[in-house]
């Protein structure tokens, strides 16, 4: 049984939809990347997992259950003991997600008390093993450390220290090292898949660094507008991209072009909420788009293992099937 | 030298920016050394990147290059005239000349002016052009960008991250500069767009022959538009070089760390991970010695003590210009890191 699966995940504020119709699953101990531009729905589907969706988002789904627990079904007191716990999340920026009002061994210890519960010196040991595991120097002493004293690296840590308290066993992180340095985000990483292979989490990673997808992830879904285009196992996905805005993605990095050769980039934008097209998302921008694409949504081919949502796949070569 | 003299147009020479920061009513002020002597030269339709983590240095620069901020000390002279020395009329006419495009062109442009507005106001201020032609000349530099003419009357909140980025570009470009210097001017855009913005950024470059300082922490950007490379750390420079000489012989073992800690997207490029532990060190207390003992595996006591100076690498005389600043370079003690072998 996978540890999360997802089934038509749809989430709607008024008449839009930023998560339309997603269906994945994640196992455990498997590294999952989701990449996509800004807009395309990666965080808000993220948040609906943890029910993070405030009013008037709306989050509808076929299928949404946690190691065979039905999240929707689940009374609101239960569902609130799993999320934190079982299903934890690290958010994008760490200066501004962690509560600039009370030190790091109080937002520590806050999550400890809440899940599991302990006197005040078991939950001070505690929050001082984590921030070792974390790897910060002289744990004692940061822990009456407000967040402003700490550099977003240590913020980051201190996330992460947070999210790991009660052993979850989906690790969420949307973003974890956007907001930081290439060293401090080897560092970070490092660190993350430490822990997942220690503990034998299930991780999704959410960033729009493909190369960063690349490197750590087993499976990868490719998101666009609120859908999922193209998922598959990493290194498939990124030598023989089956979607062609998978394809142009690739394409515009600046690894893929030698010398001084222009970039191909994709046209256009990805369309917000009045600019959704008819047909296919991705119609307006697609090299290969025909009025067949412009009218008709395509539907999702291949099983959950290698899917692609195109009505000409790319082949081997990276052209689209007659 | 004679021959690259002519086409050389902006000269840096050991420029220096000391921020004198207060302690306390009886304490001395301290001192932070945001950019510790810098050198460069910068040819016609050359790009100079700048690379380094933040809170190296690599903004002050930039703004001390366009003259936002006065150097503390050194000499910066835009073909052979001296920035620093000049009157104030002067020096606002050679202004013109050294324009910027920030980081994030949601803060960058104002909110409350039209895009028409934005674009005129420095011919406003530096020129004696009619209404008509300032609105002409914007119209020519919109489209250049790939702007459209309806786009003249509408306001910032109206334009997607791109297109601000390009209506930044626009406005650098207004006064005919020879330079542009460009503090991080994709690392807010998303990667479809980024390559937009790079190619559009290309062409200006080929078609108006503009010299770009391009200051970035993105590697894989750097790699693609750079022609010559500066790598920063805590204000001073610790390489320095051509593209080639900088990603296919990288010396320094902060270039390296660097390097090996970008994200590769082909498993044959990826290097074997250098782990640096801790993080920049605070400029307000610096290091003694090299400012990157503390985290460099190659440390000795001689690193601790003695700030290492940039040097020319002597190992290769075909290196022409590679220039290094660590002691375990100069005395051979790294070894050579193989790519791909990750």
């Amino acid at each position: 049984m996978s540890l999360l699966q997802l089934e038509n995940l749809s989430v709607t504020f008024g008449n839009f939809r930023a998560v339309d119709n997603i269906s994945y699953k994640v196992e455990e101990g498997e590294v999952l990347g989701i990449v996509g531009e800004s807009g395309s729905g990666k965080s808000v589907s993220s948040l609906s997992i943890m029910g993070l969706i405030d009013f008037p988002g709306k989050v509808s789904a076929d299928q949404l259950t946690f190691d065979g627990q039905d999240l929707q079904a689940m009374p609101e007191k239960q569902r609130r003991k799993l999320t934190g716990s079982d299903i934890a999340m690290i958010f994008q920026d760490p200066m501004t997600s962690l509560n600039p009002c009370f030190t790091v061994g109080y937002q520590i210890m806050e999550a400890l008390k809440t899940h599991q519960g302990g006197s005040k010196k078991e939950l001070r040991t505690r929050a001082i093993e984590l921030l070792t595991q974390v790897g910060i120097p002289a744990p004692e002493s940061r822990l009456d450390n407000y967040p402003h004293q700490l550099s977003g690296g240590m913020s980051q840590r201190v996330m992460i220290a947070m999210s790991i308290a009660c052993d979850p066993r989906l690790l969420i992180a949307d973003e974890p090292t956007t907001a930081l340095d290439v060293t401090i985000q080897a560092q970070i990483i490092d660190l993350l898949i430490e822990l997942q292979r220690k503990k034998q989490m299930g991780l999704v990673l959410i960033t729009h660094d493909l190369a960063l997808v690349a490197e750590v992830a087993h499976r990868v879904i490719v998101m666009y507008a609120g859908q999922i285009v193209e998922s598959g196992p990493a290194s498939e996905v990124f030598s023989t991209p089956k979607h062609p805005y998978t394809q142009a993605l690739l394409a515009s990095l600046p690894e893929s072009a030698s010398g001084k050769a222009r970039l191909e980039a994709l046209p256009g934008v990805v369309p917000g909420q009045y600019d959704r097209p008819l047909g296919c998302l991705l119609s307006p921008r697609c090299p290969y788009a025909t009025d067949h694409c412009r009218k008709v949504e395509p539907a999702n081919q291949g099983d959950l293992d290698r899917q692609v949502k195109c009505h000409t796949p790319l082949d081997r070569e990276g052209r689209p099937a007659a | 030298m004679n021959q690259s003299d002519s086409k050389l147009i902006l000269k840096a020479e050991d420029l220096k920016q000391h921020y004198h920061v207060k302690q306390g009513l009886f304490k001395p002020d301290a001192v932070v050394k945001a950019v510790d002597g810098i050198s460069f030269n910068l040819e016609k339709g050359k790009t100079l990147a700048v690379v380094g983590e933040s809170g190296c240095g690599k903004s002050t620069l930039g703004r001390m290059l366009t003259m936002i901020e006065t150097p503390t000390s050194g000499k910066l002279a835009h073909l052979g005239e001296d920035l620093l020395t000049l009157s104030a009329d002067a020096q606002a006419k050679l202004r013109q000349k050294i324009q910027i495009i920030f980081q994030n062109p949601y803060g960058s442009l104002n909110p409350r002016k039209k895009i028409g507005a934005i674009l005129e106001e420095p011919l406003v201020i530096n020129t004696k052009l009619s209404k008509t032609e300032r609105k002409e000349k914007a119209l020519t530099i919109m489209a250049k960008v790939g702007l459209k003419t309806e786009h003249y009357d509408r306001y910032p909140h109206m334009f997607s991250g791109g297109q601000r980025q390009r209506i930044a570009i626009a406005r650098g470009l207004m006064l005919d500069p020879n330079v542009i210097v460009a503090d991080e001017p994709v690392s807010a855009l998303d990667v479809s767009v980024q390559a937009q913005v790079l190619n559009l950024m290309m062409d200006l470059q080929e078609e108006f022959g503009l010299s770009y300082v391009f200051i970035s922490h993105d590697l894989s950007v750097v790699e693609h538009i750079a022609d010559d490379v500066m790598v920063m750390y805590l204000g001073k420079v610790v390489e320095q070089g051509s593209r080639e000489q900088l990603f296919e012989n990288p010396k320094h073992p902060y270039t390296l760390a660097l390097l090996s800690s970008t994200p590769q997207l082909s498993p044959d490029k990826r290097r074997v991970r250098i782990k640096l532990q801790g993080e920049l060190p605070s400029p307000l207390n610096p290091p003694s010695g090299c400012a990157f003992h503390g985290r460099c595996s190659y440390a000795n006591d001689r690193c601790k003590t003695e700030t290492p100076l940039l040097r020319l690498d002597d190992q290769a005389e075909q290196e022409q210009g590679h220039m290094i600043a660590c002691h375990a370079v100069e005395e051979n003690r790294i070894e050579a890191i193989a790519v791909g072998a990750a």
